[in-house]
């Protein structure tokens, strides 16, 4: 029983580091940008047709599906904020709201346009395959998953703390009005944020692609995951995003393993209500990236 | 007036939501010297500083720095040109750390070169920022944030520093202390564009100065003749 239990937390806590990660990039861009992109999911879905394409055309390895997608993501999401986002900064919230509610749907339309509304399943190998230690099995596409997470929040970490771009992201996240005081080309540190945050979603799409097959109305699903997930944490907080998704995995794994598996999303709502009520901002609420 | 100014406002005209904030301003800045602006609340004096800096879109005027007009640029091109801010308000990156704050205001072009010697500068300018250089600036005392914003503006080696009413909310002790660092900037013959309410102190520093009133220029004279001008003494120094 306890190596039952082992094995449950183990893959939730695996599966929450890449939650953290698309969370991750769903609070960068709320923290700097302060705009919350609702097609944050349809990113997500983005990288997880990169790894199947990629593995079904060329073979290509999943981790490095993953950063093509980033890579990708990076371009989508830069080009994005430069041409069309940065017009609606200074818009009202609802005004926002519809705008990436469109851009949502624009990308969803296209994944059916290109792929069809069909599950597409990973080609990968590494669906099937785990390891074991001492009777705890681990998948190994959800472990490489973890490993490559931690790599890029490691590394996004130590970019934002001691790059120049990063200061200047944290700068631009902290007073704006400053930072145009200081010279801080302020458009061109929100492309830049913006494309890491829908990186950050290409980049786990990927890596995930052999856990979940490809359907263009997953979209809905992950921008909801990225959203309990950021508010179960604390709204704009690096560390938050990061706890919230080990949580959400975590609760996810145990739920499916006390109730029933079509039972995990229900229990991580009902999460996010206990959270709101007792905790309204979250485990670490606060306007840090 | 042989020299060409560094810096000539002509006839700038701001306008928030249709009221206007400024109503044909017209300055002239030499290099190195000390330029007060006096006025009131609400005269715009800081809507002038926002406008230099490209932060404000002026409706009509010119503003021209070195010859070229600059009206339109970005801020952070009129940053590189060497016109540096000290805000009202401070306006310090409240989370992040002093020395952070002081390295992102020392990241321009024209200055990124010489980063850690100018860092080592400002920190013997204050050693107080010495001591928390790894303090988040928001935590720090009101005065300690307005030399970090006074560092953060040296880090980038202006050629000229707008100072937007450095006093505000400070002890008379402080504010002696800001009307001294202000006036060592100058004598390291940085040019310096002083807009204050505390008109006795910057006035006694600065070379010329302006009055400022709803928006346009009144007055402007020798630092000593303002403040010997009857109508300075009696609207402002309350004699």
């Amino acid at each position: 029983m306890a190596l039952l239990w082992a094995n449950v937390v183990i893959s939730g806590v695996l599966i929450g580091l890449v939650y953290g990660l698309i969370a991750l990039g769903l609070t960068i861009i709320f923290g700097v940008i302060r705009v919350v992109n609702f097609a944050h999911g349809a990113m997500v879905v983005f990288g997880l047709y990169v790894g199947y394409c990629t593995g079904l055309w060329w073979g290509m390895p999943t981790i490095l599906a993953a950063l093509l997608a980033g890579v990708l993501m990076f371009g989508v999401g830069y080009c994005l904020e430069s041409a069309v986002v940065t017009r609606f900064v200074t818009r009202p919230h609802h005004v926002q709201f519809i705008l990436f509610i469109g851009i949502s749907l624009l990308f969803t339309g296209i994944q059916l346009i290109w792929f069809g509304p069909d599950p597409r399943p990973s080609v990968s190998q590494l669906s099937f395959e785990t390891i074991s230690l001492r009777g705890i099995r681990i998948d190994l596409a959800r472990l490489q998953a973890a490993c490559a997470t931690t790599v890029l929040i490691l590394a996004l970490a130590a970019f934002l703390k001691y790059s120049l771009f990063g200061r200047y992201i944290r700068a631009a996240a902290d007073n704006r009005l400053g930072g145009l005081i200081v010279g801080i080309p302020i458009p061109k540190i929100y492309a830049i944020t913006f494309g890491i945050g829908t990186a950050c979603a290409g980049f786990a799409g990927a890596l995930i692609s052999p856990l979940f097959d490809a359907q263009p109305y997953l979209a809905v699903d992950f921008t909801l995951l990225a959203f309990v997930t950021v508010i179960v944490g604390g709204l704009g907080s690096f560390v938050g995003a990061l706890i919230g998704g080990l949580t959400i995995g975590v609760t996810e794994a145990v739920a499916a393993l006390l109730f029933a598996p079509s039972m995990k999303t229900a229990l991580s709502y009902a999460l996010l209500i206990v959270v709101l009520i007792l905790r309204p901002k979250g485990f670490f609420g606060a306007k840090e990236v | 007036m042989a020299r060409e100014p560094v810096l000539a406002v002509e006839g700038l005209n701001v306008s928030y939501a249709g009221s206007a904030a400024l109503n044909g301003v017209s300055l002239v800045v030499q290099a190195e010297e000390l330029i007060c602006v006096i006025g009131a609340n609400g005269a715009g004096k800081t809507s002038l500083i926002r406008s230099i800096a490209g932060i404000v879109g002026p409706a009509s005027g010119r503003i021209v720095w070195r010859g070229k007009d600059i009206v339109g640029m970005s801020p952070w091109e009129i940053c590189e040109l060497g016109i540096a801010q000290v805000p009202e308000g401070r306006e310090v990156f409240a989370n992040l750390s002093v020395e952070d704050n002081l390295v992102i205001g020392g990241s321009l072009k024209r200055a990124r070169g010489r980063r850690d010697a100018n860092l080592q500068r400002v920190y013997e300018l204050f050693p107080r920022l010495d001591e928390r250089r790894r303090q988040s600036a928001g935590t720090l005392s009101g005065g300690e944030q307005q030399m970090v914003a006074i560092g953060r503006a040296m880090m980038s080696e202006p050629e000229m520093i707008m100072f937007d009413e450095p006093s505000i909310g400070l002890s008379p002790a402080l504010t002696t202390v800001m009307f001294d660092v202000v006036k060592r900037l100058h004598d390291d013959k940085i040019t310096i564009l002083l807009v204050e309410q505390n008109v006795a102190s910057s006035l006694s520093i600065g070379n010329r100065g302006y009055v400022l009133e709803n928006g346009s220029v009144v007055l402007e004279g020798s630092g000593q003749d303002l403040l010997s001008n009857e109508d300075v003494r009696r609207a402002y120094l309350g004699l």
